[in-house]
């Protein structure tokens, strides 16, 4: 237990130092969210979808939350090329400890990332359909957090350097993001667009936020959890598993 | 009595560099065992096997009667290392990552408090204990490094060249600390260096390891006179010659990294 502690607090002392890394990962969210959620606003509105920017917010959580995740599980790359993953992986604990932890740190801050880009589109005229449903969606933040935080331990303990980083983010991470139905609606779209759709998590996890956050939904929150909660489950065991495995 | 016994060890990255070659070597506990050899000789991939990090292509170990590669965690257990190439977190302050050392190896608070404190104190540092290690210079982060693996009292304590680039007040105060605890716990002290006069004056056993194979081992003075020398490091340089070696390390890690790439372990 105080294993798993130990290294939790470690990731959220990393993140609350790394100011530059915090106010850097929300350029990226807060551009989106204006350009395209003022840009295409108004088509939106004509093709009778309602308003844009209210089903843009959720994705962009979403966007926030899987970059932010990918990258903390990512960071045991960094941690072997300085050389601190040494010194986790001879201590006499259970990697299966180390792993949980790390993975709950990284979880937590992208969680937070994910509440500061909630709070950013509230500034900029998102309003939840329900404020008691804020806390849940908070919940709903941690579970797709978790997810992609493992899937980032797994990669990441199957990589010895960064260079295989571009390779993540251009072919694992960006489809993702964009096939997920983040910036655009899931119903009737081509038969493949709507396999890869439903093949990935982002989707329930950006349907889960919808479901919350502004009472519309794709899947139906039920589905959104079990899925997510299945995927994340594997993820965390295909990662633990991995890195278990991993010598230096 | 031995607390570590290596037999027959091999290790292979691809199928053309044997790191290891066939090596087989004791250490005594409550030893200091010195394991000395030239740049690329294979020592720090040896320290590697024994301490759970890479798993032996053949031949085998007992370290304090466990296997590395299958009782893995047994083995953790036994033994505390300070690493060759840095370990810290950069992000921590020098308690921090003290403290991180401590709660993994589950030292009580009370004693890693006060241990803390005495050691950070050992090597100077309690004045910059709220520093973050990457303000730091070399030299006080090996302190740093050397400070931390003496946090938890193991059974056998791994130094792999702990007095790189420490001036010798700093590298005497540490030998004579360690000194002190192999007399007072009966701690197993197995390093490397390439100071001979420190091997020299230090160790009770040597064993020197060359291109893979052990082609010495011994007391210093055994050594010494099996060679018909004066100084170990002279007996050391007929041993191994005195050809540079490459340094290894470079083609040695691109190589396992290709592999690593295009196969599944």
């Amino acid at each position: 237990m105080s294993t798993i502690y130990i290294l939790w607090l470690r990731q959220l002392k990393r993140y609350v130092r790394s100011r530059s890394r915090i106010i850097g990962s929300l350029g990226q969210p807060i551009l989106f969210l204006l350009s395209l959620g003022y840009g295409f606003g108004p088509i939106f509105q004509r093709a009778g979808q309602g308003n844009y920017l209210e089903f843009l917010a959720p994705g962009i959580i979403g966007m926030s939350i899987i970059f932010t995740s990918i990258f903390s599980g990512m960071e045991i790359i960094w941690d072997r090329q300085f050389g601190f993953l040494k010194e986790t992986l001879v201590a006499p604990v259970s990697r299966f400890n180390i792993m949980i932890g790390r993975t709950l740190g990284g979880a937590t801050v992208a969680t937070f990332q994910g509440i500061i880009v909630f709070v950013i589109a509230v500034i900029a005229g998102f309003r939840p359909y329900h404020w008691g449903m804020v806390p849940g969606a908070i919940l709903m933040m941690l579970l797709v957090s978790l997810l992609f935080t493992a899937l980032g331990t797994a990669v990441a303990s199957l990589l010895e350097d960064m260079q295989g980083f571009q390779l993540i983010i251009n072919f694992l991470v960006m489809p993702m993001f964009f096939l997920s139905g983040a910036l655009f609606p899931l119903q009737g779209l081509p038969a493949a667009i709507d396999i890869i759709a439903r093949i990935d998590p982002l989707s329930y996890g950006v349907d889960g936020f919808r479901a919350l956050l502004v009472n519309t939904s794709h899947f139906g929150l039920v589905q959104d959890i079990g899925i997510l909660g299945i995927v994340t489950a594997a993820f965390l065991l295909i990662g633990s598993y991995f890195f278990s495995r991993i010598q230096v | 009595m031995n607390i570590i016994e290596v037999k027959n060890l091999i290790k292979k990255f691809g199928n053309e560099l044997i790191a290891v070659d066939d090596v087989s070597f004791d250490v005594q506990r409550g030893e200091i065992f010195a394991f000395l050899g030239p740049n690329g000789a294979g020592k720090s991939t040896t320290i590697k096997m024994l301490t759970t990090l890479l798993h032996p292509t053949g031949g085998s170990i007992r370290l304090n009667d466990h296997d590395p590669a299958r009782e893995a965690d047994a083995v953790r257990h036994s033994f505390g290392i300070v690493f060759q190439d840095p370990s810290l977190d950069d992000e921590l302050t020098a308690y921090e990552n003290m403290e991180f050392h401590g709660v993994l190896y589950s030292v009580p608070k009370a004693t890693r408090r006060e241990r803390i404190e005495q050691l950070l104190k050992f090597v100077e540092l309690w004045d910059r204990k709220d520093d973050l290690v990457k303000q730091f210079s070399g030299g006080m982060k090996r302190r740093l490094e050397i400070a931390r693996g003496l946090l938890h009292h193991p059974k056998i304590l791994f130094l792999d060249e702990p007095t790189l680039g420490l001036d010798p007040q700093t590298r005497n105060h540490m030998w004579n600390y360690l000194k002190e605890l192999n007399t007072k716990e009966g701690i197993t002290i197995f390093f490397t260096t390439h100071y001979m006069e420190e091997a020299d004056r230090i160790a009770q056993r040597i064993a020197i390891i060359d291109h893979g194979k052990i082609i010495a081992s011994g007391t210093p003075e055994e050594l010494k006179s099996q060679a018909g020398k004066e100084t170990l490091e002279e007996a050391f340089l007929s041993f191994t010659g005195k050809t540079i070696r490459e340094e290894s390390g470079g083609g040695l890690d691109s190589m396992r990294q290709h592999r690593r790439m295009w196969t599944r372990r």
